[in-house]
């Protein structure tokens, strides 16, 4: 009993160690390699990489819920896009230009509606047909970027309102409003899967559904709960990041959902479903955004991050089953 | 009377539904081809042009990048993993090879085989993970996406690779050649699926693969070395990922760093398309063919009717859940999930 509590503290924190680690480790050879002079620690430079971070953090939040009910989402890339496009899109429906600045707020609406009905769709097709979330999703991944490009072909959909880009860059403490949502997002999810029925029982379907359907659990409706939600958490992001920038690509999003998925494995969550928190898939994408700044910050190329958080990716993955079967009476075969 | 008749209808209603469960049985099995022969002949009907022998050879050829890759993922699928890594391998062996092709110490002769050689330590690296290790596949060929894209930006500097003088190399006869009239890209993919269709069902490693997939544990009981059977998936798989590479430098001549990315996750919905489980132990080499044909006339018909080029992907989706949701109903014998 004891021995877990310590493999625990060492599991739950390992990702701030891990975070401590590089900001130390940027932080001295900064001072050898770096081609600025200004230090990585720097404040504004941490509360910059928060908003980095934003795009994909907002996104892994709803990952790691639909991975601790034991499902898995790879349609968010495609969900993000084109939720931007509808956004920015309907910003210059005619009736819309009546409404002056009024037309923002509705915009936003827009676009959360249509991630949240991509996700209706995906959670229905996983209730009701029973075809795994990973297939759904993959199917899911081609058809919503299929939508995508059939939008608005290849170019770009753009939309400029210098009211939305205010909102979108106006700063609180100097964590511009991409960071403080991400904040906000994270800190609702946490006490929704921490504090709420639903989490609960999120966590118990993914830890067995059997026993859950026993205890009376009605798995569809939480499937689809979470599904939604991670479609509308894709929405989100996508608000935040295109309100200021005002240009959509219709490639935009393209791997997000592996950048999502590292970022929650990275902070503990397990794929097969049951565990993981959201802290820590918070730490996991604050972990990833350090990486990039950090290799940037030293003058590495921009190649080496993608080489150096695939092998981390796969230490930790390694590390973590080490770890965990130290005492598991696991059958060896 | 009334009595004689019930039991008439009875013993009637009886055969047919007999009838109904070999069709609904056969249709399970074959599901993929039946559907395959239908929507090639409602396209012929409409337009003719779908069937003539251009056209065909046009899609097989532009199939057959995709096609080759699907080959080898479908060895990894049947032994229960997943294979994510393809898409990015595919851009490395593409600039590799391309690049050893320009360097005067290699030549054309001897860029190929160092890529294969180097495409293959890459699979290597999956197949000791998951093999050897027995880490999650999933997660391991999502780390190796990223880490084999960022070795591909190191290797190149970030720059497109291209073939400075086209006209004085013999590369160009895999992507872009002709043998008897048919194109060399087809004529690898044809060979290749039939190599491997062999390998996958007439050897003992094919059944062992299957075994594997089917039930791991199991497996280990009868004595076959797991470890090493997943261990040779993830081989095939890069061998064919490096096909796939020749073909693509050999026939643009030049590629991007990110050539490949995506694929991965087409190769896949192909496969799945086939028939293959996610769960592994079921699939075939034929199936996986048909799947990836169906992908590329889908694309192809849906030009043709004057549709634009993206609706391919939305009609990819619907018809990728359609065909495993038929299966998964045909096996649990209800339409709707049992989920609560």
């Amino acid at each position: 009993m004891k021995n877990d509590n310590i493999k625990n503290i060492i599991q739950n924190g390992a990702i701030w160690g891990f975070i401590l680690l590089e900001l130390a480790f940027f932080q001295i050879a900064g001072e050898y390699w770096s081609l600025s002079d200004r230090a990585f620690m720097d404040l504004d430079n941490m509360l910059l990489l928060l908003k980095q971070a934003a795009p994909i953090g907002i996104i892994a939040v709803g990952m790691t819920v639909v991975m601790i009910n034991g499902n898995i989402d790879l349609s968010v890339g495609a969900t993000y896009a084109l939720a931007g496009i509808v956004m920015l899109d309907s910003m210059s429906w005619p009736f819309m230009d009546a409404l002056g600045d009024w037309a923002i707020p509705l915009a936003w609406g827009f676009a959360l509606l249509t991630g949240a009905i991509l996700g209706l769709i995906n959670g229905m097709i996983v209730w009701k047909t029973g075809v795994d979330a990973f297939i759904v999703t993959l199917g899911a991944m081609l058809g919503y970027r299929g939508l995508v490009f059939m939008y608005n072909g290849e170019q770009p959909t753009f939309h400029l309102n210098w009211t939305m880009v205010d909102i979108a860059e106006a700063d609180v403490f100097g964590l511009e409003t991409p960071a403080l949502v991400f904040i906000a997002v994270a800190l609702i999810v946490w006490l929704v899967m921490t504090r709420t029925i639903h989490g609960r029982n999120a966590y118990a379907i993914g830890d067995n559904r059997e026993a859950a359907v026993n205890a009376g659990i009605r798995v569809g409706p939480h499937f689809v709960i979470n599904f939604v939600l991670i479609g509308f958490l894709a929405a989100l992001s996508a608000v935040a990041f295109y309100s200021a920038s005002g240009s959509v690509n219709p490639n935009d999003g393209m791997l997000f959902e592996l950048w999502a998925i590292t970022a929650v494995v990275l902070g503990g969550t397990k794929l097969s479903g049951g565990k993981g928190s959201i802290i820590g898939t918070f730490g996991g994408v604050i972990a990833i955004q350090l990486l990039r700044k950090g290799l940037g910050h030293i003058g590495a190329d921009t190649e080496t991050v993608n080489l150096v958080i695939g092998s981390i990716l796969i230490a930790v993955l390694f590390l973590d089953r080490q770890l965990n079967r130290k005492g598991a009476e696991e059958l060896k075969v | 009377m009334a009595e004689a008749s019930t039991s008439e209808r009875g013993a009637a209603r009886g055969t047919s539904s007999d009838t109904m469960k070999t069709v609904g049985a056969f249709l399970a099995r074959q599901g993929i081809l039946v559907a395959f022969i239908l929507f090639m002949i409602a396209f012929t009907l409409w337009n003719p042009r779908f069937i003539d022998i251009n056209n065909v050879f046009g899609v097989v050829r532009s199939s057959a990048i995709l096609g080759v890759m699907a080959l080898g993922v479908t060895f990894v699928v049947i032994g229960g993993n997943l294979d994510l890594s393809v898409g990015s391998m595919m851009s490395f062996s593409a600039i590799v090879v391309l690049d050893l092709h320009e360097n005067p110490a290699f030549g054309p002769a001897l860029a190929i085989p160092a890529m294969f050689a180097m495409t293959l330590c890459l699979g290597a690296i999956n197949g000791f993970l998951i093999g050897y290790l027995r880490l999650n596949s999933l997660i391991v060929t999502l780390g190796m996406l990223s880490a084999i894209h960022g070795l591909t930006l190191t290797y190149s500097g970030g720059q497109n690779m291209d073939i400075a003088n086209q006209s004085a190399t013999w590369f160009d006869v895999f992507g872009r050649g002709d043998a008897l009239g048919i194109p060399i890209p087809v004529l690898i993919f044809v060979g290749l699926a039939a190599f491997l269709g062999i390998v996958l069902a007439k050897t003992p490693f094919g059944r062992k693969v299957y075994a594997v997939g089917g039930n791991g544990t199991a497996a280990t009981f009868s004595g076959i070395p797991r470890a090493r059977v997943v261990f040779f998936t993830y081989m095939i798989s890069a061998f064919c990922v490096a096909t796939a590479g020749l073909i693509q430098a050999s026939r643009t001549m030049g590629a991007q760093n990110t050539v490949g990315q995506g694929m991965e996750l087409e190769v896949l919905a192909a496969v799945i398309l086939g028939g293959a489980s996610l769960l592994g132990g079921s699939g075939t080499i034929f199936k996986t063919v048909i799947g990836v044909l169906i992908l590329g006339f889908i694309q192809n018909g849906l030009l043709l009717a004057g549709l634009e080029f993206y609706a391919q992907f939305v009609v990819t989706w619907i018809i990728i859940i359609l065909a495993v949701w038929l299966d998964i109903a045909t096996k649990r014998g209800r339409l709707w999930s049992p989920i609560a």
